[in-house]
């Protein structure tokens, strides 16, 4: 449960480009043609299933504080999360590195579908912004963590082609001249952004509490039943609230 | 003579409008939209860069020779984590709540395309004196946008500008909201940010159509 909960949350609700902004760059530079868009995409869900999870551990047996516990109790009170910054994006850069290596040795099809952007993602924001996010959300077990790598670059692949085929698709559109190109796709993300917002009511399906109400509102008299609605709204509206409180 | 020759001074002065690395360059977005909900967020966001891009400039312009090319971009990273840290502590030390508005944003300028971007055009062919320059137009560049979107969104979103009541107080209807004016909370969400940028785009475009994109070609830099 608590797998499915993070796997849909990350791709729809907190979604790397609709909600945080992450991997805008290549995003707005790669979204010309759908084809290319599908390459970086995936290049970006495996190289965050691979950094996400390896960051974890790095995380949780030599940052955080106490994390040294496991050398002697002499060094359980070492804090080095200061570190955190150069140790994923170095963890980062010689993953995706070694990626490269080794899909260039072994799979020559893959890396020319996929090659040419593994450089490219070393610096994308996503990637790093990922581990960052698994860092301050407290992701608790390795399992998660590779979950929530895999998914939210799941959530950015499906950014990546729907702006691509709209792109494709708007080429034949009349827009104003001043806004054609990169005008149009911020405004067509913007609004896309909007659409994914409506996600945001999705988590109190998965929340125990606005389940209760929802049994109790089915027993109970049609006036009632209306208040209860009203009173799950607020639910949904507070829960938003948040999600915008995390995103700021 | 002036203080800058007229090189040096359109290195400052091409970013800030002609050249904008966010606008025209298409650079460093990621951060520049998710923290522009409130003025003071953008202003220190914007130090931050100015800091990070004009030091790494010229580390990285010193060090232009002895850098092999095959490991430059782990060798820029490691520049770019050691001066994000340093903002990251100083702003946790003496800024503590508006480093937890920006949390995970100030380590994501390390990311910022901005950054790596001049490293790698500018700063690895170039001297010190000319790279700091660039560094701090293309920072000022950034910075610019940064302070439009945040002023905007802050203005129309809460009614204040930098936490202050420019328009009056919502809740004792003083100031414009006498009037029947309301806030529009709409633009504290993320989606206005595109907008916003969408928009200034448009300004720009229409203003000077050298700038204007051929759909078909592009520029796309990668």
């Amino acid at each position: 449960m608590e797998h499915i909960e993070l796997f849909f949350k990350s791709i729809f609700i907190d979604n790397l480009i609709f909600a945080t902004f992450l991997g805008m760059c290549s995003y707005l530079a790669v979204s010309k043609k759908v084809t290319t868009a599908i390459g970086l995409g995936s290049a970006v869900i495996f190289v965050l299933a691979v950094t996400v999870p390896l960051n974890w551990l790095l995380d949780q047996y030599i940052l955080q504080e106490g994390a040294l516990a496991w050398l002697g109790p002499e060094f359980a009170e070492y804090d080095l999360s200061f570190l955190s910054f150069i140790l994923f994006i170095a963890t980062i850069a010689t993953m995706v590195q070694l990626v490269e290596i080794v899909v260039e040795k072994f799979s020559p099809a893959l890396y020319n579908s996929l090659g040419i952007f593994l450089p490219l993602i070393a610096v994308n924001c996503a990637i790093l912004g990922g581990s960052l996010f698994m860092q301050s959300r407290e992701i608790e077990t390795l399992g998660l963590a590779f979950n929530y790598g895999v998914s939210s670059g799941i959530g950015w692949f499906l950014a990546i082609l729907a702006i691509a085929a709209i792109r494709e698709k708007i080429k034949y559109s009349n827009v104003p001249p001043a806004l054609r190109g990169l005008g149009i796709t911020f405004i067509i993300t913007g609004l896309m952004a909007i659409g994914f917002m409506s996600f945001g009511g999705m988590l109190t399906g998965g929340d125990d509490e606005a389940k209760e109400v929802k049994t109790i509102a089915n027993e109970s008299s049609p006036s009632e039943n209306e208040i209860k609605m009203t009173k799950q709204d607020e639910e949904t509206k507070s829960i938003a609230d948040n999600n915008i409180k995390v995103i700021k | 003579m002036g203080l800058l020759s007229k090189k040096d001074a359109r290195l400052i002065l091409d970013p800030l409008a002609d050249n904008n690395p966010i606008t025209i360059q298409v650079l460093g977005i990621c951060s520049a939209l998710a923290i522009t909900a409130e003025l003071e967020a953008s202003i220190v966001m914007s130090i931050s860069v100015l800091f990070v891009l004009g030091v790494g400039n010229v580390i990285i312009s010193l060090m232009r020779n002895i850098i092999p090319s095959k490991i430059r971009i782990i060798v820029q990273l490691i520049v770019v984590a050691t001066l994000v840290i340093i903002v990251d502590l100083v702003l946790k030390a003496y800024a503590y709540e508006l480093s937890k508005t920006l949390s995970v944003f100030v380590g994501l300028i390390i990311t910022n395309c901005i950054i790596m971007g001049r490293f790698e055009a500018f700063a690895l062919g170039n001297k010190p004196w000319p790279s700091f320059l660039d560094g701090i137009g293309n920072a000022l560049g950034y910075a610019v946008i940064l302070v439009i979107i945040g002023f905007f969104r802050e203005l129309l979103g809460s009614g204040t500008l930098l936490g202050f009541k420019v328009l009056g107080d919502p809740i004792e209807k003083t100031g414009v909201y006498a009037l029947g004016y309301e806030n529009n909370g709409f633009m504290l969400l993320s989606p206005m940010a595109l907008i916003v940028v969408g928009i200034i785009i448009w300004i720009q475009r229409s203003r000077n159509k050298d700038l204007l994109e051929d759909e078909l070609v592009g520029h796309c830099d990668i």
